[in-house]
């Protein structure tokens, strides 16, 4: 019986474009919608709960043709602030980095307070983010309520 | 040490002022109490914007503004604006910001006075949005237990009633961090003082214990600061009837307290301090309301840039 190698690719390489890696399980769909990764033509992979050593479980998100941005990616970090991004040329690395979660959150954030002005007028939202030794926390910039990271039930794209 | 200057300065949340600048606020409310200025804030014109109900807030920012020789504009119920054909809160402050030269504002929403200090240059006082924040009660408390005690460092403080959803008990939790107070929250379990305010008083170091009764702590502290609990808060009506006369303040269950000791209340009360309260050296939640009025002419007049 031949034994599978463990280091055996479960998603194909791609040419040129963006591997977002060690994405926080459950939320790659998320972050294609965030970023409006499949609006264009180019192939998306998506790889959801694999087997990672560090993290158990994890997503992963291959797009062909385009170059994410770090100023990007760090709009969508409070969705998974342990992300490493490769950016792929020719099927080669050429720069590899990670998602560094800004100390204000401004649009993706939905509030989750019913009666917080960001709910009731159009307008952006925007959270402070408070590092804590057990996770992160959002403060609303406008109705200062603090929020775990899972009570925040809703993103949205600008 | 940086000179303090409040010129131009939206008052919108306790937390946005430091300790230096809530006793910059502190010192001229004093100043104006024992003498008015009636010219100081001559030519110049209050917007009184109350899309909530207000009473108290809004008639003493309002006399504030004309005792300091001001004027007012505005109005108390949002029915009357355009507010009602669906105008944003953002348009109809940038566009009252035109007009006046400072603002004061209630709201129902929360964060709706942060979102109006975006939408004009104008200085902006928050007289309450929701159940966020309410600063001028948090100065005034303050003030109040500056004057009964003759300092605000170090001393005893009860917070009673509704822990949990009462605006003025966290702002007032919050801001005593800068003054190494010592906190006793009385309150029903289910409307006990929210996890995210004992969170940063832990963080900073503030000693606090929570509390059944009223008299396990009346005859250790120096301030009684009482506030109202609500049926509505309870789901089970049973449960509101067995607490509500739990935390009732009565004249006898003062006998033991210390001489010092003032009782506090944001008002209005209804029936959580019986009259018989009123007439014991305690009493000062009347002296408070009027304080009120001094600490929300000290603000006007440093955010108009005519007191330093």
């Amino acid at each position: 019986m031949t034994k599978q190698n463990p280091k055996q690719l479960l998603v194909s390489a791609i040419n040129n474009g963006t591997v977002i890696d060690h994405i926080t399980a459950g939320s790659a769909l998320k972050i294609i919608r965030l970023l409006n990764l499949a609006s264009h033509k180019n192939v998306v992979t998506v790889g959801l709960n694999l087997p990672s050593r560090a993290m158990k479980y994890k997503d992963l998100i291959k797009v062909e043709g385009r170059e994410i941005s770090p100023a990007e990616i760090d709009r969508v970090a409070i969705l998974s602030p342990q992300a490493s991004i490769n950016i792929i040329k020719n099927y080669e690395v050429v720069k590899k980095f990670l998602v560094n979660l800004p100390a204000i959150i401004d649009y993706v954030v939905v509030c989750p307070n019913p009666k917080c002005i960001t709910n009731n007028e159009t307008m952006s939202s925007r959270f402070h983010v408070i590092k804590e030794k057990d996770g992160i926390k959002l403060k609303c910039h406008y109705c200062e309520k603090i929020f775990k990271q899972n009570d925040i039930k809703e993103y949205k794209n600008n | 040490m940086p000179e303090i200057n409040l010129k131009g300065r939206d008052i919108i949340s306790i937390t946005d002022l430091d300790k230096a600048e809530i006793l910059h606020v502190l010192k001229h409310t004093r100043a104006l109490k024992l003498k008015q200025q009636p010219k100081l804030l001559d030519g110049l014109v209050m917007g009184s914007c109350f899309f909530e109900p207000s009473t108290r807030t809004r008639l003493s920012f309002e006399t504030a503004m004309q005792r300091l020789g001001g004027r007012v504009v505005g109005f108390a119920d949002p029915g009357v604006t355009s507010a009602k054909k669906g105008e944003t809160l953002y348009d109809a402050m940038k566009i009252i910001g035109q007009y006046c030269d400072a603002i004061a504002m209630r709201h129902p929403i929360e964060g709706a006075a942060r979102r109006a200090s975006e939408a004009t240059d104008k200085p902006i006082l928050n007289g309450g949005d929701g159940a966020n924040q309410h600063p001028t009660q948090t100065l005034l408390d303050l003030f109040s237990i500056l004057e009964t005690q003759k300092k605000l460092e170090g001393l005893n403080i009860a917070l009673i009633g509704d822990l949990k959803y009462g605006r003025t008990t966290h702002s007032l939790a919050q801001a005593l961090i800068h003054f190494n107070a010592r906190l006793f929250f009385v309150a029903p379990d289910s409307l006990q003082m929210p996890d995210h305010i004992c969170d940063e008083l832990k963080a900073h170091g503030v000693k606090y214990t929570m509390h059944q009764k009223i008299e396990e702590v009346a005859d250790k502290v120096d301030i009684l600061y009482m506030t109202r609990i609500q049926g509505e808060r309870f789901a089970d009506p049973m449960e509101y009837e067995r607490i509500k006369n739990v935390f009732v303040l009565t004249a006898d269950m003062l006998t033991g307290a210390k001489s010092n000791m003032r009782v506090m209340h944001p008002l209005p009360r209804v029936n959580e301090i019986t009259t018989d309260v009123d007439n014991t050296k305690h009493a000062y939640y009347f002296e408070q309301a009027e304080n009120g009025l001094y600490v929300r002419q000290a603000l006007l007049a440093l955010v108009l840039g005519k007191l330093k």
